[in-house]
């Protein structure tokens, strides 16, 4: 067993000079050059952090390489370390600067836009919060939590006006949710790595009171069908929910992962709707309009329908349907000659729990059921993982889910055949990537 | 709705009466209705209310007074919106807003105010609440109903000649109004073959 030695700064002044940080906004490098250099440094890290070592490390060597290592004893033992209290709000290690959002460096412009979570470089099935995709559409509003407000009003008994610190005062839950934009990835978008070819996806623990809870406050009227939610940004994002969905289990969050939300995720509020896209959980709430109709608001007409080949659209399509992805081996990362490999990913349904995981290491000619890591929660990412003796052979690795109501995976081509190309919204199509005689992994789409 | 003695507590007397009187009267409609209330919140004014409600709906509910012309929203469209939008809303840094009718069905379907939303009064909302990207919420009920008009007759929809309010805007039938179905997922039925599979990647 090889244990590639772990990159040294001087690597990382060269990653944070290429595609990595800033997040590939550098449109003047060759794409092909800069895949091989962002696969180097990938690569690197992910042998670092495998108890493996089996992948390859391709970086130069590090400046410091050989002083660290037996028989020498490491130099950070020989000094001091930074001192306590350096960093009072913590930050991950100098070395792991590449471990960020990607963001497209195409976009027209960056109010409405997004970023995707860097899937192939986490383990387990928390994002972190500084991780967790992003999908504005006016922006990160910076908000006050003491002068931000949540009115609701319509058809109800009593319209009130709460405080945060009212809203923090109710009963709270806690559960672990995944949230995904339902453009993730689009139809005819196939990202090189696993962040840009399925990254608007993220999970996290969310902590708040249930909706049901504050509506029970207002008193819902008999005739109440569908609450219009906006939120406080520059969007003044507004979308109609089903009253069914907003007295089961939605919730109002104002914690993640056991802090309070950060900006780009709705702080001090958010609408949290369980197997929903992404969309409806609306950041910065503000306002829920309880209503007997839905209001046909842009985001839910001109956008977040699904047009069909027929040329009508799907409007109200909420439910993030069965999906996975292999985020080791993925598209950037690089074998380094046959042997073993343990095959990982993550798994989620809006339906409930996923119940299976098939992996096929034939390009989908054969399947095997890979291992579900516990917990596997309803509308949770969930980890599965294969093990794998690779012969060193070209071939194409893929997985599929199947979840708690019998639904399976789809291939791409299923998709196309059922909704045409131009639905655009919903592709939870698998993901292969091909595995080159080299170790390259590459989008088996592109 | 129940109150133990425990919860007494954590709550003023008079929230445990007003939820007692409040549910009596609404009847158990909804699962929200059960169980208790804690008394949180000041009731939200009419005035509060329609400072904040800027919703539009469907059938034109809570649309404001007021009125605009075209002739008022070309000018108005020219020196807010046509830096994004195009000249003629073709589109540029912005969505396109115009043209597009009948290309739903094809390969490159152009999906616009006028050949895909349904409901005129979408766009009232849309460009009142989000609308000029860089200043929201800064045009007055007129200017919107002004070139809400215009967008709609550069697709064709109402006449150069039209003034939109309330009640014009309301009584607009767009041409995709029918062209939205429910979902109908699931959809795809994926066979799940374990050995020897058909059609591989």
């Amino acid at each position: 067993m090889r244990h590639a030695p772990a990159p040294g700064p001087a690597d990382h002044r060269q990653d944070d000079d290429t595609a990595i940080a800033p997040a590939g906004r550098d449109d003047a490098e060759p794409d092909r050059r800069r895949f091989l250099r962002r696969s180097g440094a990938l690569v690197g890290a992910a042998a670092a952090a495998t108890a493996t070592g089996a992948l390859a490390q391709q970086a130069s060597a590090p400046a410091a390489e050989g002083s660290a290592l037996p028989p020498n004893v490491p130099p950070w033992m020989k000094v001091q370390g930074a001192p306590t209290g350096g960093e009072l709000y913590g930050k991950p290690s100098a070395f792991e600067k590449h471990v960020v959002r990607h963001l497209r460096p195409t976009d027209k412009q960056y109010f409405s836009s997004s970023t995707r979570t860097p899937l192939q470089e986490l383990d387990g099935i928390i994002t972190p919060n500084g991780l967790f995709y992003e999908r504005h559409h006016g922006g990160v509003p910076a908000i006050d939590p003491a002068q931000h407000r949540l009115m609701i009003h319509g058809l109800v008994e009593r319209p009130l006006i709460f405080t945060m610190d009212e809203l923090r005062r109710f009963p709270s839950e806690t559960h672990i949710y995944f949230l995904e934009c339902s453009g993730n990835p689009g139809f005819n978008v196939y990202g090189k790595t696993a962040a840009e070819a399925n990254g608007l996806v993220s999970c996290a623990e969310w902590t708040g009171v249930p909706l049901k809870t504050v509506l029970r406050e207002v008193g819902l009227k008999p005739e109440a069908k569908w609450v219009v939610a906006e939120g406080a940004d520059a969007a003044a994002m507004t979308r109609s929910v089903p009253i069914e969905k907003c007295l089961d289990d939605a919730l109002l969050v104002y914690s993640q992962n056991g802090e309070r939300l950060r900006p780009e995720q709705g702080y001090p509020l958010r609408l949290l709707l369980p197997g929903y896209e992404g969309n409806m959980s609306i950041k910065w709430l503000r306002r829920l309009h309880v209503t007997d109709k839905p209001y046909y608001t842009r985001e839910e007409t001109s956008k977040y329908t699904d047009l069909m080949p027929d040329g009508r659209a799907r409007k109200f399509s909420f439910y993030m349907e069965a999906k996975s992805i292999i985020t080791a081996p993925s598209g950037g990362q690089k074998l380094m000659g046959k042997g073993f490999y343990e095959i990982r990913g993550i798994a989620w349904s809006g339906h409930g729990k996923i119940t299976k995981v098939d992996v096929s290491v034939d390009g989908g000619r054969n399947w095997q059921e890979a291992t579900l890591q516990e917990p596997v929660l309803t509308r949770a990412i969930t980890r599965f993982r294969l093990p794998w003796e690779w012969d060193g052979t070209p071939t194409v690795i893929v997985s599929r889910a199947t979840d708690e109501t019998g639904y399976v995976q789809p291939t791409l081509e299923e998709l196309i055949e059922a909704r045409g190309k131009n639905s655009f919204y919903h592709n939870n199509a698998m993901t292969p990537w091909r595995i080159a005689e080299t170790g390259e992994v590459t989008n088996a789409r592109l | 709705m129940r109150v133990s003695n425990a919860d007494k507590s954590a709550f003023p007397a008079w929230a445990a009466c007003c939820a007692l009187a409040a549910a009596s009267l609404a009847g158990p409609a909804h699962a929200a209705d059960e169980g208790k209330r804690f008394g949180f919140g000041t009731p939200a004014t009419e005035e509060q209310i329609a400072g904040w409600n800027i919703d539009i709906g469907p059938d034109g509910e809570n649309l404001p007074p007021g009125s605009g012309t075209v002739a008022q929203g070309k000018q108005i469209y020219e020196s807010a919106c046509m830096a994004c939008h195009g000249a003629k809303g073709e589109g540029g840094m912005g969505d396109r807003l115009v043209g597009g009718m009948g290309t739903l069905t094809s390969d490159k379907p152009v999906k616009t105010i006028g050949s895909f939303w349904p409901y005129a009064t979408t766009l009232f909302d849309y460009i009142r609440r989000a609308m000029p990207l860089m200043a929201p919420q800064s045009l007055s009920n007129d200017e919107v109903y002004a070139v809400t008009g215009y967008l709609l007759h550069l697709n064709g929809i109402v006449k150069e000649d039209a003034t939109l309010d309330a009640q014009t805007l309301r009584e607009i039938r767009m041409p995709n109004r029918d062209g939205f179905v429910d979902d109908a997922r699931p959809d795809v039925k994926h066979p799940a073959c374990m050995k020897d599979c058909p059609g591989a990647l």
